[in-house]
């Protein structure tokens, strides 16, 4: 395993390129990597809006949206207009600058994450050595404008909103970092390709059977999932908005492009949530373990690839955060929500110490096999 | 306090190379104020304009006051200018939710004072009628606690249930909250045909979705843990504070007018009282889905019994209640309800006073709320199951 | 209280409920492009039927807010017949109902004594501005023409005392015709025992159910909504429901001729042939029909059912916008008149027998 583990790492270097770096120059393939990554930011998070829409609404005995664009398919971009048109209100008492710029202090981090997930075969923009570590990162400024929309907004329910914020990341930082560790650990690197094409070549020791990370780490596949929930305020989790306690929680006083702007925030934040977890747990672009992708040939049948490879790459990747998306959404239509100091109970008690043990266990497996 | 004030007590020093670090005013080790919150009048979980007024330390209420008043429409003066047809119309609408058991309170009252017999057919249609309009109120609650703890989805099952009552009592009543279909002596007129089958086939349909609540909301566990032991009321506690319907029955106490002081011709039937244990938020919640249960096993029942005969009499061109008082109370779905009637012997009643359960019921709020948190108290709010309206009348 | 077993089965039984329904035909109505189906008691509007008001002001001075406004002056008629005193009579000049202050409590239709007030389902008549909700004379008029018959009793409600005294007629009718039919069933069985066969088949109840495949649809039907504008699913959908029927009133009809071959005393049974006003005019005046729906004695235009009250006829709803009516009274009127035409030709085949 050793072995195979080095041999995994000289093939990253190789495979490690995107398919938009075409000719020498610089500015091209940067355009078109900009081009991608905004693109991606602005459809995936209508795409799942949309499925969040239908879903909920087919769960709760409703259609959802029907009437804008087929099947009320352009619902959410009707709402964008919507948005955009409508009078932005600034509280009185508001402290202004923060007031203003805390929607995108929340959106540009859930852009840049973007930059370094992989969608297919070299469909990425950048593959960073330190690409988890620097997702994880970029995930949790996030909450910032959170924290200082609450603040700013001058509103005592906004306010408990953004400290609620504040405490359920940091209690959830934790069990997300050390789930995501474990998988840099038994993957031996952290650049999410890398991690991806690990999994394509993780075999079953002593056997020939290939495996995604999901199932040696199912544990911290379901605490990264729940923390995951967590940190987007995703319902069971959702104190921060907890419309029925805290009105709106902290978008409670934001109207306009700027509400649109968390909301965009927290479909995005889904998006690579369920980008991260499909990575790091369930394969990548990989179809099902051990079957390789039409076309393509090298590291386990998934990389050097033909447009067909590449396509149908992409399309699985898709598929995969839309199946996790549903599940979210899932969560979100069958359960109430819990209470902040359960929240953190949870993390504290159960959900840090599960993953230290996870990391332990996959540690010791790692040097021993 | 002033947010100014907040700001001051917060106030960070830096030390240098020390990151940041507070300091300390005051005496105490870290003085924090409290804040003064309000929870309405307009405030998603007070279903109307009612207002709490928290004081709370972080998130802990240290006090809960309510102010009630804000939908005050006046209905006892109203009533005392108003013949009992063009009460019936008014009162189904303090309680918007049980527009039929209300307008049958004055109805009650009235036929007491004149010591009028009403037709047997008559008192089971309203029997039947009152209790398809407990299941509408109870599942309109049912959907909207769950919805206070963050859980979606039961407010839609439960309209679509309701939908189906409401289409029903429409078809016999002509209207969906405000049914008027009470008159002194009787009813407006008989049930149309096709009315007992579809009531029939409506009844079974809810027992089959009933489940479903249950699965969904009961057996939650993290419903559970947002309500097992919050706000628990003691029997007598409850009962010196005058908390009836759901809210007292969860605490113990199994007192339900239907029972204990029939009227109509409960007394012929069996009539389920669910009670509860500690009279906490999830007793109050078990209690109120299983009266859903009680009252179908009560409709099936008068579909058993359901006599012909005629269920109005002539009245005379403009009925008058004789010179006295009389007190009636009946067990609206929210818990007692009572109209203290008082007639000069005129057209209109010379005093109509209410008792409304949902004015008792939040007397219960400031008792129940203290020393909690404050999403404890939104789970409490929701499950004292009150009516704006029916509060401030 | 359930004692849970398993920790977290709770919330798989909450996953299971949501995912059962994602599965199931969702109970929205599409309100705009489907019409919601409301009870004939539905108090969605009022209307006014003028002429049989008499300005006696109940209904205003019995409404609980004071939103009906009645205006009248007094007229003299001249004496019917000569020498006779001339008489006063109130002139309605103005009615109105301000429905922004209504509250829908009925009294005034239940007090009106002279029936000139009916409940319609209606409810479409929403205004951008509040003064528009003021409805006069002339809208409340028209109003009437979506006032739907009244619906039948249940079995166990006392009926009125018209309708018991009409049943009371024709039960002794009945029995005097059963008599009858009793003392020729007993001549003819003498003679020839296919003669008793015969009058059982023609005596059997015609109202057998026709059965009929549905699957073709009605062309004409199509083309004329497709012209219409409808959208094509409405269109078939329709002309698919025209075509049952048609093919069920062809199917009737023949049964029909063949029961009219076959003969037999049955006055009884067909009261309708027996009362012979079947095609009584007025019939479809509602609040006629209304009445003579209650009662199960005469066979008349209101008797007969007639399925999918969703058509219109073309002829009239065209005749209408013409005249420059509002499309959604030109459409119920149409399909008012689109019944009574169906209604009067099932009537007319039956009886062609
Ligand atoms: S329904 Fe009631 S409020 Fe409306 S006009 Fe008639 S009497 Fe007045
Ligand atoms: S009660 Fe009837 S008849 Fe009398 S004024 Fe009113 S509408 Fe006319």
């Amino acid at each position: 395993m050793m072995e195979s583990a080095s041999v995994t790492a000289e093939v990253i270097v190789a495979q490690a390129v995107s398919i938009f770096d075409v000719g020498d120059g610089f500015v091209l393939p940067v355009l078109i990597k900009l081009v991608f990554v905004l693109a991606l930011f602005f459809v995936l998070p209508l795409v799942g809006g949309y499925l969040e829409h239908k879903a909920m609404g087919r769960m709760q005995a409703r259609r959802g949206p029907v009437e804008a664009g087929p099947f009320g398919s352009l619902q959410l971009v009707a709402d964008g207009i919507k948005f955009i048109q409508k009078e932005d209100l600034i509280p009185r008492a508001a402290d202004k600058w923060v007031f203003a710029i805390a929607p995108g202090v929340a959106l540009v981090p859930a852009m840049l994450i973007f930059l370094v997930l992989p969608f297919g075969p070299g469909v990425f923009a950048l593959d960073l050595e330190l690409g988890l570590f620097y997702a994880l990162a970029a995930s949790s400024v996030s909450v910032l404008g959170v924290l200082m929309g609450g603040w700013a907004s001058a509103n005592k329910f906004s306010l408990i909103a953004g400290l609620r914020a504040g405490a359920q990341l940091i209690a959830y930082e934790l069990p997300l970092i050390l789930a995501a560790i474990a998988v840099a650990v038994q993957a031996g690197t952290l650049s999410l390709v890398g991690i991806v094409e690990a999994q394509a070549n993780f075999l079953i020791p002593g056997t020939e059977i290939n495996l995604w990370f999901v199932f040696p780490q199912i544990l911290g596949f379901g605490i990264f999932f729940v923390a995951a929930l967590a940190e987007l305020s995703r319902p069971p989790f959702d104190m921060p908005i907890g419309d029925s306690e805290l009105v709106f929680g902290y978008m409670t006083e934001y109207t306009g492009i700027k509400y649109a702007m968390y909301m965009l925030t927290e479909y995005a934040g889904m998006i690579s949530m369920s980008a991260l977890t499909v990575v790091l747990y369930l394969g990548g672009w990989q179809l099902l373990p051990g079957v390789p992708l039409p076309g393509c040939e090298a590291g386990g049948g998934l990389f050097d690839c033909s447009p067909v490879g590449v396509i149908s790459g992409v399309l699985i990747t898709i598929g995969k955060i839309m199946a996790l998306v549903f599940v979210m959404v899932w969560f979100r239509v069958a359960f109430p929500r819990l209470r902040e100091d359960q929240l953190q109970r949870i993390s504290w008690l159960v959900l840090i110490p599960l993953s230290l043990l996870n990391l332990a266990v996959i540690t010791v497996a790692k040097v021993v096999f | 306090m002033s947010d100014l004030e907040t700001q001051e007590a917060f106030a960070p020093g830096t030390a240098p190379g020390e990151g940041i670090a507070f300091e300390i005013l005051g005496d105490a080790e870290f003085p924090t104020a409290d804040m003064s919150l309000s929870i309405g009048p307009a405030h998603p979980a007070t279903h109307g304009v009612f207002r709490i007024v928290l004081e709370v330390s972080g998130e802990r209420i240290k006090s809960a006051t309510p102010v009630i008043g804000y939908m005050h429409r006046g209905f006892e003066k109203l009533a005392e200018h108003r013949d009992f047809r063009q009460i019936k119309a008014l009162v189904n609408r303090h309680d918007w939710l049980s527009g039929f058991s209300n307008e049958l309170g004055v109805a009650l009252a009235v036929e007491k004072m004149l010591e009028m017999e009403v037709p047997d057919r008559a008192q089971w249609i309203r029997m039947l009628m009152a209790e398809w309009n407990r299941i509408l109120n109870h599942l309109m609650f049912v959907g909207s606690y769950a919805l206070e703890l963050g859980a979606i989805t039961p407010m839609f099952y439960a309209f679509r249930e309701r939908e189906d009552i409401q289409h029903l009592m429409e078809s016999a009543t002509g209207g969906r909250l405000h049914f008027t279909y009470n008159q002194v002596g009787g009813l407006k007129v008989d049930l149309p045909k096709g009315f007992m089958r579809q009531s029939h086939g409506l009844s079974k349909l809810l027992r089959s979705r009933l489940p479903d609540y249950k699965d969904l909301v009961l057996g939650n566990e993290i419903f559970q843990a947002r309500t097992k032991g919050i706000g628990p009321l003691p029997a007598d506690v409850g009962l010196s504070i005058g908390v009836s319907g759901p809210t007292l029955q969860a605490t113990g106490v199994a007192e339900d007018s239907r029972v204990t002081e029939p009227y109509l011709k409960y007394g012929e039937i069996d009539v389920h009282v669910p009670v509860g244990e500690n009279g906490d938020s999830f007793d109050r919640f078990y209690c109120l889905l299983h009266r859903i249960e009680a009252s179908l096993d009560i409709i099936d029942q008068i579909h058993d019994h359901m006599p012909a005969g005629p269920v109005n009499q002539k009245l005379p061109k403009m009925v008058k209640a004789p010179e006295g008082a009389t007190y009636v109370r009946t067990e609206n779905p929210l818990g007692q309800l009572g109209y203290w009637l008082e007639s000069d012997g005129g057209r209109t009643p010379w005093r109509l006073k209410m008792r409304t359960p949902s004015f008792s019921n939040v007397q219960a709020i400031p008792y129940l709320m203290q020393d909690t948190l404050f999403p404890d108290a939104i789970s409490i709010l929701g499950s004292v199951f009150f009516v704006v309206g029916d509060i401030d009348r | 209280m359930a004692a849970t077993s398993l920790p977290g089965t709770g919330l798989l039984k909450g996953l299971g409920v949501t995912i059962k329904h994602l599965f199931r035909e969702p109970s929205t109505q599409m309100y705009p492009h489907e019409r919601p189906d409301l009870a004939p008691r539905t108090r969605g509007v009022i209307a006014l039927m003028d002429e049989n008001c008499t300005v006696c002001m109940l209904c205003s001075r019995e409404c609980p807010d004071w939103c009906i406004y009645i205006e009248s002056h007094k007229e003299t008629v001249p004496p019917a017949k000569e020498g006779g005193r001339a008489r006063t009579r109130n002139v309605l000049d103005r009615f109105a109902i301000d429905f922004s202050l209504c509250m829908y409590c009925g009294i005034c239709v239940e007090v009106c004594p002279f029936d000139a007030l009916w409940w319609s389902p209606e409810f479409e008549y929403a205004e951008y501005s509040i003064d528009g909700l003021l409805h006069e004379m002339g809208r409340l008029r028209e109003w009437m023409d979506t006032v739907p018959p009244p619906p039948q009793l249940d079995e166990g409600a006392e009926l009125p005392a018209e309708v018991a005294d009409a049943i009371g007629k024709v039960e002794q009718e009945r029995e005097l015709a059963a008599a009858k039919e009793a003392e020729a069933q007993q001549a003819a069985e003498a003679p020839a025992e296919g003669g008793g066969e015969k009058a059982a088949a023609g005596a059997a109840p015609k109202q057998a159910e026709i059965h009929v495949e549905a699957g073709q649809i009605d062309q004409e039907t199509y083309d004329a909504l497709i012209a219409e504008g409808k959208s094509e699913r409405m269109a078939r959908a329709k002309a698919k429901a025209a075509w049952v029927k048609k093919e069920k009133a062809r199917l009737r009809a023949e049964q029909e001729a063949e029961r009219g071959g076959a003969g037999g005393g049955d006055a009884a049974e067909q009261p309708a042939a027996a009362a012979g006003d079947a095609g009584d005019g007025d019939a479809a005046d509602t609040g006629e029909a209304a009445d003579a729906g209650a009662a199960p004695a005469k066979r008349r235009l209101s008797d007969v059912e007639v399925e999918g009250d969703g058509e219109i006829d073309q002829e009239t709803y065209d005749a209408l916008i013409a005249e420059g009516k509002s499309e959604r009274i030109a459409r119920s009127k149409a399909k008012a008149a689109w019944v009574k035409k169906k209604k009067q030709e099932q009537l007319d085949q039956e009886e062609g027998g």
